[in-house]
């Protein structure tokens, strides 16, 4: 009988409070994981129709739906809301539900905090989507917001879309924050840092990313508010600034981002793939180096969104070169997957499936990508389609397609029971449809000559956006299809056993399914 | 030297509705231009290396993926193997592709530093980015215009079937000689804009307070259209270009019609015409144009051909006064006086303001040769 | 917590305010960075005369452009279009400016250059770009450059444009305007 009085915690004894109160002061990293991903998923479903408006209108040349002014904003919208408010928030919160898990840990490391980090989210997109009905219109200049459309030329509703991205970016930081704190203290005794499963490592690199650049985007966004209303100069010519100066504080902090929105993504492959081939991840210590030297390298390539800007040569071969060097460490990561799968023992489960449509598209994105970072054809590709087709392609199905498929691979933990093979199957059918017709054709317009941002084309342009709209809305289809199938399986359906997938390695399995409330109150020994 | 063939080949195929009269929705529009120039002609080269070694590595690459999702599944390889590492095949994997990216880095590099050209070109044009159009400056004839978006707005609302070079047609191309070295210097007034003309695979962002440098010299004589490429605001899609690329006597003879045409805009509107020159030239042009309806005395003849003294519109309504001279009235008999010159029509629509007590009567506004070129001016 | 776990908070926390800071540090270092290269056509007064003036090198045209941002609608234009000019030596050149509104007005211009690695040869003793210029209604002035291009220009270039923009900064805040033109004014 142990002498120590142990402390029970009352409140525990009887599971999760009920009702409304639940959600708003949940502490527990599993509801708080949920809030993350059902708030990323209203998003992605907002963003999403705002992108059916976008495609609807390029259905045909000429102007049919919106009006120019409105175009704008509903591109600037849907770049904001997908990247702050779907492919960020899906991430934290996949991090959330599964990074105390699989270290072994009871929560992360700052419960409270993690709980406010999620609920000012849904108020900075309350203010950034209040903006519409704003006089004067949302935010038109883009996602990117260039100086000085954003600042002299803005719209009134610009300050209210600073103030929604200092509430976004304190939001990731926090998280980011507490990710760290738990990788790195709470581990269970035994997990080593080489022993950590591959998702954990994406999301430590991805948190110390975010720390790094976040309070850049800050700093950029404090700036322009100074230029707008207290007579600063930091961006306007007039008064000794320089616009050129905003994209390079900018992509300082945009190109980190973009590999913040896909080294979780990376993660969440690495175990689906180790799963459904039966056989243990090739090369997992260069995974890891794979992913901290695209990490590294990724603060020294910004300039080359800025090929056209009008920088000295010597800063443009170097942009150049540096950008295709982080070609080498992603191709490794993709080779070792496909070792993985070779001479593996493979099922096509859907998890599997949407894993390795994102080996395959990740990488077409990535061809594009490299074509994009040589310089004198980038002269050539610069703001058309063909970007629009290079991101999207590592964004959808790359990022998404990883997200979703975490939520087939996950959801049976979580929830305790299974999704419907058949449906999951047919959702990722549709959608691997749907996102290759949306986007391939965008190469071609690219090519051909039509710019990003065009509300309206020439002649030439027109079959392929047909086409590519034709592709958008059966995309869009599928994704609410997707939510009667997660809605679906939560309510109820086949019960999932603990182990869930056969071939599954790692701490979440050996909880019970659906996963209990708290787990590993107690660390678990790790050999 | 197969390469060259493939590429051919490859553009047979994605170029075959050229044959097509028509500039309609083009299906085999799917690649970058050649161009007209040197440089156009080897960023496309460089671009189709990069494609078709992406091609190599992706069905390499795919293939043992896809061989091994055939043949490796669990019905077919029910126990799997469990080699997961190799130190040898890791190292080549990392070198072969960073020997493959040095292959492609030499020739991109080599290309970027002959765009990086810094010697004077024969000619040197000032190209303004505006919301929503270019100006073009010709700096040594100082021959400068607007390039404003051609295309109607009816077809722009589905009023009327879409022309040819909709949206790609402007009301004053750029003009410039084939063969020479064409500098541009390219800026904005008042957000960022880009300029570019794929055919010459230029594109340099305009920046307010900045001076940006391209260079190009131009093969072929022929019309090369190009695209605003950074968003700048409402009509950033309307706001194309058009050079137009001729034999060195047609623009010589070019420059000089606008020199002449500037001399005259500059006479007209650098003039500071008083009032009483242009009412004394007004009577004259009154006298030969408007007394056989108007009268004399500006009464008219009542119930047929109005009175201008006293009339609302010459008294209060200098825009509709220009716009009934320019461009008639409806179903009436008054016809368009556009034919006559800018002095002309200035004067005489001054001197009915300024007659039969008009000035006293009314705003008393005149209209200044100016006026009436900034009437013609398109609007968008 | 143990007590890795609030060092590892505290050592995150000053991160992000140390980035925080580091972004508005980007705002001087990318001036120095311009200057070091003189690119961008950043150009900064120099002190002393006589440093550049050295021999007198080669032919070289300099080509002056004038832009009004926006709707600035003071006449602009300069003196002479083209000046053939020797490298290390100084010269004069003028541009002139009128007040055609009916308001008193202050304008800021901004120099550029092209190419732009021509810009860290070209050295300014004088430049109205250095002060704001006022003008009362319809007052019309004759303003100075007094500049030089050194002898380090690169062979590659025989023709150099130095552009100025003038812009409407009568409504601008007039104190913090003084202090944003004294960075124009660095050595």
């Amino acid at each position: 009988m142990s002498a120590v009085i142990e402390n029970h915690h009352d409140d525990h004894h009887h599971g999760p409070a009920k009702g409304l109160s639940r959600w708003l002061y949940t502490t527990n990293h599993k509801d708080i994981g949920t809030l993350y991903l059902w708030f990323s998923f209203a998003m992605f479903l907002i963003g999403g129709a705002m992108a059916m408006i976008i495609r609807a209108e390029l259905f045909q040349p000429g102007m049919q739906i919106v009006e120019p002014e409105f175009y704008n904003q509903m591109i600037t919208l849907h770049g904001l809301i997908m990247i702050f408010g779907g492919v960020m928030p899906a991430f934290v919160g996949l991090a959330n539900w599964l990074v105390p898990m699989m270290v072994g840990a009871p929560d992360m490391a700052l419960p409270r905090m993690n709980n406010l980090s999620f609920w000012i989210l849904p108020f900075a997109f309350f203010i950034l989507l209040a903006s519409l009905f704003m006089e004067g219109g949302a935010p038109n200049f883009g996602w990117t917001f260039y100086a000085p459309l954003s600042t002299t030329y803005a719209p009134p509703s610009v300050t209210f879309f600073i103030f929604s991205v200092h509430i976004m970016g304190a939001s990731s930081i926090m998280g980011a924050i507490n990710v760290i704190v738990t990788i790195m203290n709470m581990r269970a005794p035994g997990m080593d840092l080489m022993k950590m499963p591959l998702f954990v490592w994406s999301w430590l690199i991805t948190a110390y990313l975010l720390i790094a650049v976040m309070p850049v985007l800050a700093g950029a966004v404090t700036m322009m508010l100074m230029d707008i209303h207290f007579g600063t100069s930091f961006f306007n010519a007039a008064g000794g600034g320089d616009p050129v100066l905003f994209q390079h504080i900018f992509w300082f902090f945009g190109h980190p981002e973009v590999y913040i929105m896909i080294l979780p993504a990376f993660g969440i492959v690495s175990h689906i793939i180790e799963t459904f081939s039966r056989k243990q991840l090739f090369g997992y210590s260069s995974m890891v180096w794979a992913m901290l030297s695209i990490a590294i390298l990724s603060f020294v390539v910004w300039a080359h969104h800025m090929f056209t800007v009008g920088m000295p040569l010597a800063a443009e071969l170097f942009f150049m070169w540096a950008t295709m060097l982080i070609a080498v460490p992603t191709g490794v990561k993709v080779f070792n997957w496909i070792a993985t799968m070779f001479k593996g023992s493979m099922t096509f489960e859907t998890p599997m499936l949407f894993a390795c449509a994102f080996v395959v598209l990740f990488t077409l994105g990535g061809f594009s990508g490299l074509m994009l970072a040589i310089t004198p054809a980038d002269f050539q590709y610069h703001d058309t389609y063909f970007v629009v087709a290079h991101f999207h392609y590592v964004l959808v199905p790359g990022s998404i397609f990883s997200i979703m498929a975490a939520v087939y691979y996950w959801i049976p933990k979580w929830s305790g029971n299974m999704y419907d093979e058949r449906l999951g199957k047919l959702h990722f059918w549709l959608s691997f449809i749907g996102v290759n017709v949306t986007f391939f054709p965008q190469h071609f317009i690219g090519l051909a000559g039509m710019p990003r941002r065009y509300p309206d084309y020439a002649l030439q342009f027109a079959d392929w956006n047909m086409i590519s709209t034709v592709g958008a809305f059966l995309f869009g289809i599928s994704q609410v299809f997707f939510l009667f199938i997660v809605i679906k399986t939560v309510m109820g359906g086949k019960k999932a056993t603990d182990q869930v997938w056969e071939g599954a390695r790692g701490l979440e399995w050996t909880v019970a399914s659906p996963a209990p409330y708290h787990t590993f109150e107690t660390p678990p020994k790790v050999d | 030297m197969p390469f060259n063939l493939i590429n051919k080949f490859a553009g047979y195929i994605f170029t075959l509705t050229l044959f097509s009269t028509s500039a309609q929705a083009d299906w085999f529009d799917l690649n970058m231009t050649e161009g007209a120039t040197a440089i156009s002609k080897e960023v496309f080269d460089l671009h189709m290396l990069i494609f078709w070694i992406c091609v190599a590595i992706g069905v390499v690459v795919f293939s043992v993926m896809f061989y091994s999702m055939f043949a490796h599944t669990k019905k077919k390889n029910p126990v799997a193997a469990t080699f997961h590492e190799s130190t040898k095949v890791e190292i080549a994997w990392t070198v072969i592709p960073f020997l493959i990216l040095i292959a492609m880095a030499v020739p991109a590099s080599k290309t970027l530093t002959k765009m990086y050209d810094d010697t004077a070109g024969d000619v040197n044009i000032q190209v303004t980015g505006y919301q929503w159009k270019w100006q073009y400056r010709y700096l040594e004839d100082g021959v400068s215009f607007f390039s404003n978006l051609s295309t109607d707005m009816d077809e722009i609302y589905n009023l009327v079937p879409k022309g040819e070079n909709y949206l790609e047609e402007v009301d004053e191309a750029l003009v410039i000689p084939v063969g020479k070295k064409v500098r541009f210097l390219i800026t904005a007034n008042d957000v960022i804009h880009s300029w570019w003309v794929p055919a010459f695979a230029i594109k340099q962002d305009a920046i307010p307070g900045f001076v940006n440098t391209a260079w190009t010299t131009v093969d072929k004589p022929g019309i090369y259209r190009g695209k605003c490429t950074e968003l700048c605001g409402k009509n950033h899609g309307f706001m194309p270009i058009v050079v137009k690329v001729v034999e060195q006597d047609e623009y010589d003879a070019w420059i000089n019609d606008k020199k002449e045409e500037a001399f005259k805009l500059a006479e007209l509107t650098e003039k500071e015409w008083t009032t009483a020159e242009l009412v004394e030239r007004g009577e004259g042009v009154y006298a030969t144009n408007c007394v056989a309806c108007h009268q004399t005395n500006g009464q008219g003849i009542p119930g047929i051909f109005p009175a201008l003294a006293g009339s609302d519109i010459v008294l209060n309504d200098k825009p509709k006064n220009i716009e009934i001279l320019m461009e008639g009235v409806q179903g009436a008999a008054m016809n368009s006086f556009d034919y006559l010159s800018e002095v002309e029509l200035a004067a005489v629509i001054t001197y009915t303001r300024q007659s039969w007590g008009n000035a006293e009567n009314g705003d008393g506004e005149i209209v200044t040769p100016k006026d009436i070129v900034d009437y013609k001016k398109p609007k968008i | 917590m143990n007590s890795n776990g609030k060092k590892t908070i505290k050592f995150l926390g000053a991160t992000v305010v140390a980035m925080f800071f580091f972004s508005f540090a980007l705002v001087p270092l990318y001036n120095v960075f311009c200057e070091v290269t003189g690119i961008n056509g950043k150009i900064f007064q120099s002190n002393d005369s006589d440093q550049y003036a050295s021999f007198e090198g080669r032919d070289v045209a300099v080509q002056f452009i004038s832009s009004n941002n926006e709707n600035m609608p003071w006449t602009f234009k300069p003196s002479d279009e083209v000046m053939g000019v020797v490298t290390g030596k100084y010269y004069n050149a003028n541009f002139y400016v009128k007040n055609t509104t009916g308001k008193t007005m202050t304008a800021q211009a901004v120099p550029s250059i092209a190419p732009s690695n021509a810009a860290a040869h070209l050295k300014k003793l004088e430049c109205f770009c250095f002060e704001q210029q006022e003008l009362a209604p319809g007052e019309e002035a004759l303003l100075p450059v007094k500049f030089l291009i050194s002898n380090e220009l690169p062979e590659t270039i025989q023709n150099v444009i130095l552009s100025y923009t003038i812009f409407d900064i009568t409504d601008y805040n007039q104190e913090k305007l003084a202090h944003n033109n004294m960075q124009l004014e660095k050595n």
